[in-house]
């Protein structure tokens, strides 16, 4: 289908619903790498103003990768609910934007519309908002998932707690793990990216982290960040896993680049469902995300990184996760060249993710060769509290020092949590509470020298 | 109970934390916020990562060392022609420029086990500080196992990926390449090793298998060498890498 827009004499043509998403996405370098960005300021806004004029039905009907060639999109298609489609069915993009932001639609609607969007009518009608409306229409959102505790409340946020070591050194990471503890982190889960992928290092690490965690009967979950395959080794060996680990994409070319399809997903969630280990809840599958991951697999069938991206999010809900999050200033700059960038996408990233049902958090973070910093990522991270976010990372001082890159430290979370008095998950807040790290209010006590958690090393 | 409120405070036991990592922990904390001696030396190592990224390849050094291995040793470059446009264009850089190829490819070279590449990545410095210590190691063990080894070639501007074209047009069974790391702000200068078997324009990541942090302070020359070792030996045998290839060395990590 061609779409237009006529600006007094020039007539823009979008020759198919995927041309037109990708010309109205905020700018960013990996749309102009991918070659299929906007060419001029005018061109992005006619687009927009095309975009905002294609009906929600054109996206069931239009595939922006043909469902013959590509597993997500049957997924996407196949799981489409239609009575919960009923009630936006009618709407433009653009009367779905006003819709979404208008005092009378309520938290539960938007639950209840969220299986009836598809990923790509999310993605558009992101584009036609402005930061503010991606945060207003994020906060209203509300994606409540558990396992050991209960994460995504309002009103709430958690932390990863990522005590990564360059060579998985036990040791090093127990000591960036009490250290994360003791500033009241890690109630989304203490997860490790192993430096190695050998599997006897994966064993050891998971073994370490339950028997830490049972010794301090911590309301938490605990995950080694390894590839599916691995995971799936360790449930058949009995190993204690708690969460399964992937990166996701968007398609299916793209998923085959990281060595994972729906298969192997669906044979990974059922065995480490058949553990049992969960005792709030049954929400065993961790997902990250980030976009340009489609394009850097040259997998992205030409279009725009944050179409892709929100596709990965219907993959993600298939499989009931309990955390999902964007890495999102971890590609680079040929993707999301400054803070600005870094910040619109993160944004783009919660809300879409939010609004089709899913416990969204973000890595705030950098690489070295971006141009951003630590100011970049403060304005962030406050905008991403405003907005809802379910969890950030914490990292020891915000410097990964195996994963090469800087993300939010326990510190970053303490200041969240006091400017816009957020509280933790709560029984996680209630642990803290009860072995002296916090007062009732959930505020950081100073710590003894003689702290349980300190001898555990010491 | 000492009030943490005061930056000097983060001490004792806590303290003590810190030699099981060099992770940034126990850094106590004013309020809220990190104490300033810490929040400067973080922005301090920010500007060596930094200057990491734009750091470049002195060819004539390198060659130098590198003449000990008695191969040829072929420079190289992709299609990038400045650091701006590698930084955004990853795409030019998985790929040699004409010249380089059409030298590849004159050099007719003959068929071998391992081309051994060597490229700047996003870190020069890496190369520089440790791509020696670790060949001198490496080249050794692969020679005494009969492996054949193709001339070596350092590429100035280049991506892991480039090893591919590289590996491809040198006709050898597998590619090894040497690459400066993103730079961390405690690692301005890591050394990433990526293994591809039979390699191809146009392999993706699930192809590879990659041994990274070498340095002294990470994973030193020795084991990231027996670990490369191990990894060639293994796919050449069982003529495969990536996630087909799991490193079941049994060394310590």
């Amino acid at each position: 289908m061609e779409f237009r827009h006529t600006l007094q004499s020039t007539t823009y043509r979008f020759e198919s619903l995927k041309e037109l998403l990708a010309k109205a996405a905020p700018s960013r370098s990996g749309d102009a790498l991918a070659g299929v960005a906007a060419l001029t300021y005018e061109e992005r806004v006619a687009a927009q103003m095309a975009l905002a004029e294609v009906t929600l039905k054109t996206f069931i009907n239009e595939a922006l990768v043909p469902y013959e060639d590509d597993e997500v999109t049957r997924l996407i298609i196949d799981e489409h609910n239609t009575s919960s489609f009923a009630l936006i069915s009618s709407l433009t993009v653009g009367e779905f934007r006003d819709w979404l932001l208008a005092d009378t639609t309520t938290t539960s609607q938007l639950q209840q519309i969220a299986a009836g969007i598809t990923p790509e009518m999310v993605a558009a009608v992101s584009k036609l908002m402005r930061n503010q409306d991606l945060i207003s229409v994020a906060k209203k959102c509300e994606v409540v998932t558990r396992f050991r505790n209960t994460l995504g409340l309002k009103g709430h946020f958690a932390t990863r707690l990522q005590p990564n070591h360059p060579t998985d050194d036990l040791r090093g990471i127990a000591a960036s793990m009490i250290d994360g503890l003791l500033y009241g982190c890690g109630d989304a889960v203490i997860g490790i990216n192993p430096a190695s992928d050998h599997p006897a290092t994966m064993t050891s690490l998971v073994n370490m982290l339950d028997e830490f965690r049972e010794r301090f009967a911590i309301p938490t979950q605990t995950c080694v960040l390894c590839h599916a395959t691995t995971t799936l080794d360790l449930v058949n060996q009995n190993t204690p896993v708690d969460l399964a680990f992937q990166s996701i994409a968007g398609t299916e070319k793209a998923n085959k680049s990281f060595g994972i399809d729906l298969k192997l997903l669906k044979e990974v969630h059922e065995a480490t469902l058949s553990l049992n280990r969960g005792t709030a809840g049954n929400n065993v599958m961790y997902f990250e995300t980030g976009q340009g991951s489609a394009l850097s697999a040259n997998a992205h069938h030409g279009m725009d990184q944050q179409t892709c991206e929100a596709r990965a999010y219907a993959v993600a809900r298939k499989f009931d996760p309990l955390l999902v999050n964007s890495v999102v200033g971890f590609i680079g700059p040929e993707y999301l060249y400054d803070g600005k960038q870094i910040t619109r996408a993160a944004l783009e990233d919660l809300f879409c993710a939010k609004l089709l049902g899913l416990p969204m958090g973000v890595d705030v973070c950098y690489t070295n060769h971006a141009e951003a910093d630590q100011d970049d990522m403060d304005n962030l991270v406050t905008l991403l509290g405003v907005a809802g976010c379910n969890f950030i990372m914490g990292v020891p001082g915000a410097d990964d020092i195996m994963l090469n890159y800087q993300s939010t430290s326990f510190h970053d979370a303490l200041y969240l949590r006091e400017v816009l008095q957020l509280k933790h998950a709560p029984e996680f807040g209630a642990w803290l509470y009860n072995q002296g790290i916090t007062d009732d209010q959930g505020k950081l006590l100073p710590v003894s020298n003689s702290h349980r958690l300190l001898n555990h090393i010491n | 109970m000492k009030e943490l409120s005061h930056p000097e405070d983060a001490a004792g036991q806590w303290k003590s934390l810190r030699s099981f990592t060099d992770a940034r922990i126990a850094l106590g904390r004013t309020g809220n916020s990190v104490p300033l001696k810490e929040s400067l030396h973080f922005k301090l190592a920010h500007a060596h990562a930094r200057d990491a990224v734009y750091s470049t390849l002195s060819l004539s050094e390198l060659t130098k060392s590198l003449t000990k291995f008695n191969l040829p040793i072929t420079p190289l470059q992709s299609q990038i022609n400045s650091r701006q446009e590698y930084l955004q264009r990853p795409d030019l850089g998985k790929r040699l420029n004409k010249s380089s190829a059409d030298q590849l490819t004159s050099l007719s070279s003959p068929a071998s086990d391992v081309a051994i590449i060597l490229t700047d990545g996003l870190s020069a410095k890496a190369i520089h500080d440790h791509a020696f210590h670790l060949l001198d190691l490496l080249i050794p063990q692969l020679q005494s196992s009969k492996l054949q080894l193709a001339p070596l070639t350092i590429v100035e501007q280049g991506r892991v990926a480039i090893g591919d074209e590289v590996g491809f047009l040198l006709q050898a069974k597998l590619s090894l390449i040497l690459i400066g790391e993103r730079p961390g702000l405690s690692s301005p200068n890591s050394l990433g090793a990526y293994i591809t078997y039979h390699p191809a324009i146009g392999l993706t990541d699930e192809s590879r298998n990659c041994v990274s942090n070498i340095r002294p302070e990470g994973l030193s020359y020795s084991v990231a060498s027996q670990k490369i070792f191990y990894l060639i030996s293994e796919s050449l045998r069982r003529k495969v890498a990536g996630v087909h290839l799991k490193d079941e060395s049994g060394l310590i990590s």
